[in-house]
């Protein structure tokens, strides 16, 4: 425990160095970068200890603070959420060191280091902290820092925009918090976690539990909590993207599944609850993504998708918690924690992909790249891996989180009662759509921006992205391998884990899902084998033969050429026609009006449900409501002065009555 | 010394109607200061068995700024604003001096609900007259254009709190009192500069007119 104050000590100096020479570009850089690295390492021996071992280790220091302590606890579950925060970070760091360099001569660089590391600090307090004064803390710190980082151009209106639409989300998140602490606070007579434990009645159980899903939810990016996302992603430097999609809308999780501990045994319908907002943000995420024509857009609307993933996990995890099963339960949670990780993985790897991208070929949208494996031989390797990954593909590590969902539903829809069986075929039906269309998805964006020609100069001019970038792709694309064959293993770190939300670290139900993903293991390497086998095949046949290459065959037209390759939107276009209903897709398009040659142009436009219908209509609301209250704003002293008067008297005689 | 006191409060109470009736600005001025040389009094009056250095110190701090230095300044500003008589107000004189007896109504009716003094002095006009004096100050600063008038307004509403300080606290911790006055200080000062730039900037004191700098 001492271990991560030091790294988090480091990592803070580090920073407040950074910022202290914040005009020296290359200085700054390698203070913060540096600092980063060398405290993540350090951490990570606790926290993997912690996990290991699944010991708790609490300090607990005075603090002038009211109602306040200093009162860090690191127990499994906050270790397994520090796990992929220090993973993520410090490669980020590597990564962002010759990312942020390209900016060197127009930002003061110290400044975004200074933020990038209090992030990091406090995403680490945020799952450290036991109390509610400086979880608050943390939480507010995490979304300042992130909100100056997705600022960081902001020279650009859009820029700009974004960052404010974050703010905002991030506040009306937070508004939620706040009463469901002070009803925990107000039955446990204390701010502390530790007090909080179960003892409020079911309805104010309910409140705070609709609460803690708004508050927690909105950071997470739930449907329709959402609408932050798909802005601020792509706004911020991929490696703050990067760490913000992968590990700091985890905290939302965290902060869910942490008050599930403070709420005891749920009722049945949480479990639907959760169930139901899984499905939908994670259908409606996945066929936003498709719909987008811009790659970090895309990525943020999988990362929608992926909470819906982790949510329904959890929805079918309760459920099997109140109805008393425990195979479902335990797997429910196991696979959705195990998503948490491994969505950290693999959504890090493609945002600093796309990064790569954005670095060698100065233009992330899809219809301008094309081609870019062979200038970008590595990125885009990486890129295919974490693609398949997210996809749910065996064998790598996105197929193991969701394989573990499936077996839990799979387990309560044969044994539970028709109502909540029907709810796990939902689950299923549910996880089957989104990895199908993920795997549509992925297919899009891999196969316009890697594969094919080059469809503008950008695209053609593109380099190759240094070692600095390429290097912690590589070591996330190997963590994802490396989680995919051995899922068996890695499973096992989770009893102590669904140990402190559960009460009961459920061994034995973990033992007999380690058991099917070792059959998981046992084909992917047969698929491996035959993979090889397959391709020693084509070198053989190949090697015999002389191998020349020409263009595709065109219908006998002379002159092609990369614009009339396959568009992102004519890929798309048959899965979002199919789900016109939800995606309102505006299409734009004048016809060739002869048989000849002429002027033709096709547009699609794809408005995010949840701002266009939700947000928008109700801050129009408010706007014309305050607008209105505008005649109280008289603008004569006497008149404020009256207001004043007024409600002192009224005060005054409601103490008297 | 119940009596004194009493008939201090009937002077203040008098001096409270006549700033609702009156519209000469100099008058005005003259009877705030009126008030406040009577309120230095009042708080050797009420201390009377039992004086110390320190309250002597308080008593004339308060004697002199509100008695002389106010006025002065406030006399400064009239001169300079070249502003005789508050011309329009929101509320008529006689509908304020009407107010001003609802006022003391209200105050008599509350000063037998407060129960602060329930014991010991029996000077049972004390809580009514610096309630009423509050709400005067107040209903001068609503009720009245004239910046010059709103300036009056806060230092009478002022004289109420430290009147009801006075009588309802033994012994005004110094820090407080003093904080008070330095309060109203740099308000008069604060609002005779205001004055002398609204003057400027309009040609007359007439705050109402201020809402044209609203957005």
């Amino acid at each position: 425990m001492s271990l991560v104050l030091i790294a988090l000590a480091i990592i803070i100096i580090g920073g407040l160095l950074a910022l202290a020479v914040c005009k020296n570009g290359s200085l700054s850089t390698l203070l913060g970068a540096a600092s980063t690295v060398v405290g993540c390492i350090i951490a990570l021996i606790p926290v993997l200890q912690t996990i290991y071992y699944g010991d708790t280790t609490i300090i607990r220091l005075a603090w002038n603070m009211p109602y306040g302590s200093f009162f860090l606890k690191l127990d499994p579950l906050s270790a397994f959420f520090l796990l992929p925060i220090f993973v993520l970070s410090g490669l980020a760091a590597i990564y962002g060191r010759e990312y942020m360099m390209a900016y060197r001569d127009k930002k003061w660089l110290g400044l975004s280091w200074f933020f990038f590391n209090l992030l990091l600090v406090s995403m680490a307090f945020v799952c450290l902290a036991h109390n509610t004064v400086l979880f608050l803390i943390s939480w507010e710190v995490m979304a300042l820092s992130s909100f100056f980082l997705v600022a960081f151009e902001y020279e650009k209106e859009a820029v700009r925009k974004a960052s404010w639409i974050y703010m905002v989300a991030s506040y009306l998140g937070t508004a939620f918090l706040l009463p469901m602490f002070l009803i925990f606070g107000s039955e446990a007579g204390s701010l502390d976690f530790d007090g909080f434990v179960q003892g409020l009645s079911s309805g104010e159980a309910n409140i705070c539990f609709i609460l803690a899903l708004v508050g927690f939810g909105t950071k997470a990016g739930i449907m329709p909590f959402h609408v932050w996302l798909p802005v601020a992603h792509p706004a911020a430097p991929s490696p703050v993207s990067a760490i913000m999609s992968g590990v700091m809308i985890k905290t939302g999780i965290y902060g869910l599944v942490r008050t599930l501990t403070f709420l005891g045994m749920p009722p049945l319908w949480w479990g639907y609850l959760l169930l139901a907002i899984g499905i939908i943000s994670g259908v409606l995420g996945v066929l936003f993504a498709l719909a987008q024509h811009d790659l970090k857009r895309l990525l943020a609307y999988h990362s929608v998708e992926n909470i819906g993933i982790i949510l329904i996990g959890l929805g079918v995890g309760m459920i099997g918690w109140s109805s008393g099963m425990p195979i479902v339960a335990a797997l429910g949670f196991a696979g959705a924690l195990l998503h948490v990780i491994n969505h950290a993985l693999f959504k890090g790897l493609l945002f600093l992909g796309a990064g790569s991208v954005f670095h060698g070929a100065h233009n992330l949208e899809l219809d301008h790249l094309g081609g870019l494996i062979k200038k970008m031989p590595s990125t885009g390797l990486f890129f295919l891996i974490g693609s398949v990954a997210i996809s749910g593909l065996p064998p790598l590590n996105g197929f193991v989180s969701e394989f573990v969902i499936y077996i839990a539903s799979f387990s309560g829809a044969m044994s539970l009662n028709p109502s909540s069986s029907l709810s796990m075929i939902g689950a299923i039906a549910g996880l089957a759509l989104i990895g199908g269309l993920a795997a549509a998805c992925f297919t899009k964006a891999f196969g316009i921006v890697f594969l094919g020609e080059p469809r503008s100069k950008d695209a053609e001019n593109a380099r190759e992205s240094s070692p600095w970038m390429t290097l912690p792709m590589m070591i996330l694309a190997v963590a994802c391998i490396f989680i995919g064959l051995l899922g068996a293993a890695v499973i096992q770190v989770i009893p102590p884990v669904i140990g402190v939300v559960l009460g009961n670290p459920y061994t034995g139900e973990i033992r007999i899902a380690s058991n099917y993903l070792f059959s998981v293991t046992a084909g992917s390497a047969v698929f491996i084998i035959f993979l090889m086998a397959i391709s020693g095949l084509r070198s053989f046949l190949l090697s015999r033969r002389s191998v020349g290459s020409s263009g595709t065959w065109d219908c006998g037209y002379a002159a092609p050429d990369a614009r009339m390759q396959y568009t992102a939107s004519s890929f798309a276009q048959p899965i979002i026609d199919l789900f016109q209903f939800f995606l309102r897709t505006k299409k734009n398009i004048t016809m060739p009006d002869s048989y000849f040659l002429g002027a033709a142009r096709f547009e699609t436009h794809t408005t995010d449900i949840g701002r266009k219908g939700i947000y928008n209509p109700i801050f129009k609301a408010i706007g014309s409501f305050f607008g209105r209250m505008k005649v109280v704003q008289e603008g004569r002293i006497h008149i404020y002065v009256l207001y004043v008067v007024v409600t002192l008297l009224i005060l005054l005689f409601w103490n008297m009555r | 010394m119940d009596s004194t006191i009493e008939i201090m409060m009937i002077l203040l109470l008098l001096s409270d109607m006549a700033l609702l009736g009156l519209s000469r600005l100099r008058t005005c001025i003259s009877i705030v200061s009126f008030q406040g040389m009577l309120l230095g009094l009042l708080a050797l009056v009420t201390q009377l068995g039992s004086l110390t250095p320190r309250l002597i110190m308080i008593a004339a701090a308060s004697f002199i700024i509100k008695g002389f230095v106010f006025p002065i300044l406030l006399r400064r500003g009239i001169r300079e604003a070249g502003t005789q008589h508050e011309i329009e107000p929101f509320v008529g004189y006689i509908t304020s001096v009407i107010a001003g007896l609802a006022m003391l109504g209200v105050s008599l009716w509350l000063g037998t609900k407060l129960p602060l003094f329930a014991a010991g002095s029996g000077t049972s006009l004390i809580v009514p007259a610096a309630l009423t004096t509050l709400f005067t100050g107040l209903f001068l600063i609503i009720a009245r254009k004239n910046a010059l008038n709103q300036c009056l307004g806060y230092i009478i509403m002022e004289n109420g709190i430290y009147t009801f300080g006075i009588v309802s606290v033994v012994e005004i911790p110094l820090l407080v009192e003093l904080g008070i006055l330095l309060d109203v200080f740099v308000a008069v000062f604060v609002m005779g500069i205001a004055i002398y730039h609204i003057n400027r900037e309009f040609d007359h004191l007439d705050s109402d007119r201020l809402n044209v700098l609203k957005g």
